[in-house]
């Protein structure tokens, strides 16, 4: 069975991003980039289920402008086989990236693609549930465990109030949770290895998919600031402001 | 009059907290509104959902199928009662962030997700990056698919009417995913998202027993619900769902304290928006303090103590 592994490049989670002045957007000019810290949680998973001997083959896919590659090519040096890169002008909405999957997972027959839940820059989340539905797949979301036993997946989710585990029929799509796995560092040896793995190119064109936009972003602002208060000497300083501003 | 469905979320007996949040966004669309209560034995729920203020007409779907919420045949039972709807609505609970983009991909819809306020019917604002910039954004499908975040509104309260109930038939399941079990926690303590005192703890308690031996003494005097950071959650020392942040639950209550929480933007993303905010925290540089309406340097082991005993 092959794994597919969608993967986002976004910008590092470390760093604080700035809004343009004039509203437009956010401004990406020379910010550190990283992969979603999620689809490193679904590399990692992949790659564990491929050691576990329950699949053969591990497969990247990203969509994106120039840069993409780079973010693919970290996850090859984790330890996956090949990447498919999906080249685009901008990055597309989760529907438009949901569909570019769709035809790659026709071409690719995986039994299995494992996204994250969320992709940190517009916390979307919603790739992954669209893929499921217009493949008519199973789903298991925000996943925390998953137990491959033959034709069926096990999943458990963290919902509302804790977990809840269900069983999927597989071919299935599974979204990553913070607590499923701890991601491994790429070893020197592994970066190496990831120069020569093979990276094909495709456009949304080649795939018959059009990525236009749906919403029309009308405007980018900076949220209201919070200021920081006071600080307090002593315990009952603080209960005495905490009555005062008739919180308790 | 256009027309807007809301998916409820439930217990089968009562709503979650979430709904009457997310009625409120979509009552700010205008429109003739309906909510869909799917379930099994849901009756209680609907019941509930007839009351609130503003509702027209319930619909449950009361079926095995619906039982335990599972994605595949809510999100097929959503598109076959879609029609006359021109805008669906959820909140962005583990349920509605299951469910909605399903059924927007299954009506080639663009979903926007976790809003925070509506400008028009068709615009809204909702945050990105972590709540460092606020996009407002104008959806162009004919439908709309929207999730609400429970925490930007308010919660709507019951009305003198009591709206119709209608039951509606179960679409053909799927079986492609079946449940096998859960695990939730029952607390006596207020839902998270819905409390309006807050006390979280963060990767500064050690351990579990610390995190609870510190924590619930205050939270108890407080009626207050517990939170936690994610270094706090990694660590074993609270459960997941405790987690706010962005990819946590996010909260607003009146006053959120921070305890042993240094302040990473991540967590920042999930309460922020409280109404005041108070820090304990034994480096004076953290930056929550920059947050903070008020801060209190030093030892949480100390400190929490003292707290319990003055309130
Ligand atoms: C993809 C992604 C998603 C994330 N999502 C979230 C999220 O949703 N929510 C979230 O919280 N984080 C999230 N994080 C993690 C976030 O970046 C921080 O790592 C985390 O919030 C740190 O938790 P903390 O403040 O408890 O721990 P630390 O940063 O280690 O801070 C501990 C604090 O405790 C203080 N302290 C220590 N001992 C004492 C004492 N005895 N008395 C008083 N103070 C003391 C220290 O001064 C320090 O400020 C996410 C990260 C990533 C990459
Ligand atoms: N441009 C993209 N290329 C590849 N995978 C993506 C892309 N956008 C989103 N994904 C996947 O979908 C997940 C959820 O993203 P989102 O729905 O945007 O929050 C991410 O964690 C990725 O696994």
């Amino acid at each position: 069975m092959k794994i597919l592994v969608p993967v986002k490049r976004v910008v590092d989670f470390n760093v604080k991003v700035r809004v343009k002045p004039d509203g437009s957007g956010i401004d990406l000019q020379n910010v550190k980039m990283a992969m979603n810290p999620f689809d490193e949680i679904a590399v990692e998973e992949a790659l564990r289920q491929k050691e576990a001997g329950k699949a053969s083959e591990v497969v990247l896919v990203s969509v994106g402008p120039a840069g993409t590659a780079e973010t693919i090519r970290t996850g090859l040096a984790m330890g996956a086989d090949r990447g498919i890169w999906v080249k685009t002008d901008a990055v597309p909405e989760p529907l438009a990236v949901a569909k570019v999957l769709k035809a790659i997972v026709a071409l690719e027959q995986p039994g299995l693609a494992i996204l994250g839940k969320q992709a940190i820059d517009d916390d979307a989340n919603q790739t992954g549930q669209m893929l499921s539905a217009l493949l008519g797949w199973s789903q298991g979301t925000f996943a925390s465990k998953l137990v491959i036993e033959g034709d069926k997946a096990l999943v458990t989710r963290e919902v509302d109030g804790g977990h809840e585990t269900i069983r999927l029929r597989m071919p299935a799509i599974v979204t990553t949770d913070l607590r499923l796995n701890e991601p491994r560092y790429a070893s020197l040896p592994n970066i190496m290895k990831a120069k020569k793995k093979p990276i094909d190119e495709k456009t949304p064109a080649d795939l018959g998919v059009d990525v236009s936009p749906r919403l029309k972003v009308l405007k980018t602002a900076e949220p209201g600031a919070r200021r920081g208060g006071v600080k307090v000497a002593s315990v009952g300083e603080l209960v005495g402001r905490l009555k005062e501003a008739g919180v308790i | 009059m256009s027309a807007i469905l809301l998916l409820a979320d439930h217990d089968n007996r009562t709503l979650k907290d979430g709904t009457a949040r997310a009625l409120t966004a979509a009552l700010a669309l205008g429109g003739d509104l309906h909510i869909l209560v799917a379930g099994k034995d849901c009756g209680p729920a609907a019941a509930q959902a007839a009351r609130l203020a503003g509702v027209s007409e319930v619909l449950v779907a009361d079926s095995d199928d619906y039982a335990h919420h599972l994605a595949e045949p809510l999100a097929a039972l959503l598109v076959a009662l879609s029609g006359p709807y021109e805008t669906i609505v959820a909140p962005a609970t583990a349920l509605g962030k299951n469910v909605m983009p399903r059924v927007a991909a299954l009506l080639d819809v663009m979903q926007v997700s976790d809003i925070i306020k509506v400008v028009s019917p068709d615009t809204f604002e909702r945050p990105i990056y972590a709540g460092n910039a606020i996009q407002t954004v104008q959806a162009t499908d004919v439908k709309k698919i929207v999730t609400v975040r429970p925490a930007a509104f308010k919660a709507t309260p019951a009305g003198s009417a009591v709206a119709p109930i209608e039951p509606v038939p179960s679409s053909p399941s799927s079986n492609l995913s079946t449940f096998v079990g859960a695990e939730l926690a029952r607390s006596e303590r207020p839902e998270l998202t819905a409390a309006r005192i807050v006390i979280s703890g963060g990767r500064a308690f050690q351990s579990a027993e610390n995190f609870r031996k510190y924590l619930e003494p205050i939270a108890d005097k407080l009626g207050a619900a517990i939170g936690a950071s994610r270094a706090a959650v990694d660590a074993g020392y609270a459960p997941n769902d405790f987690q706010v942040g962005q990819t946590g639950k996010v909260v607003a209550p009146d006053l959120y304290i921070a305890c042993g929480i240094s302040g990473a933007i991540q967590h920042l993303a999930g309460m922020k928006d409280a109404k005041v905010i108070v820090a304990i925290n034994k480096d004076p540089e953290a930056p929550i303090f920059q947050v903070a309406d008020f801060g209190l340097v030093g030892d949480l082991f100390q400190i929490l103590p003292e707290l319990a005993k003055a309130l």
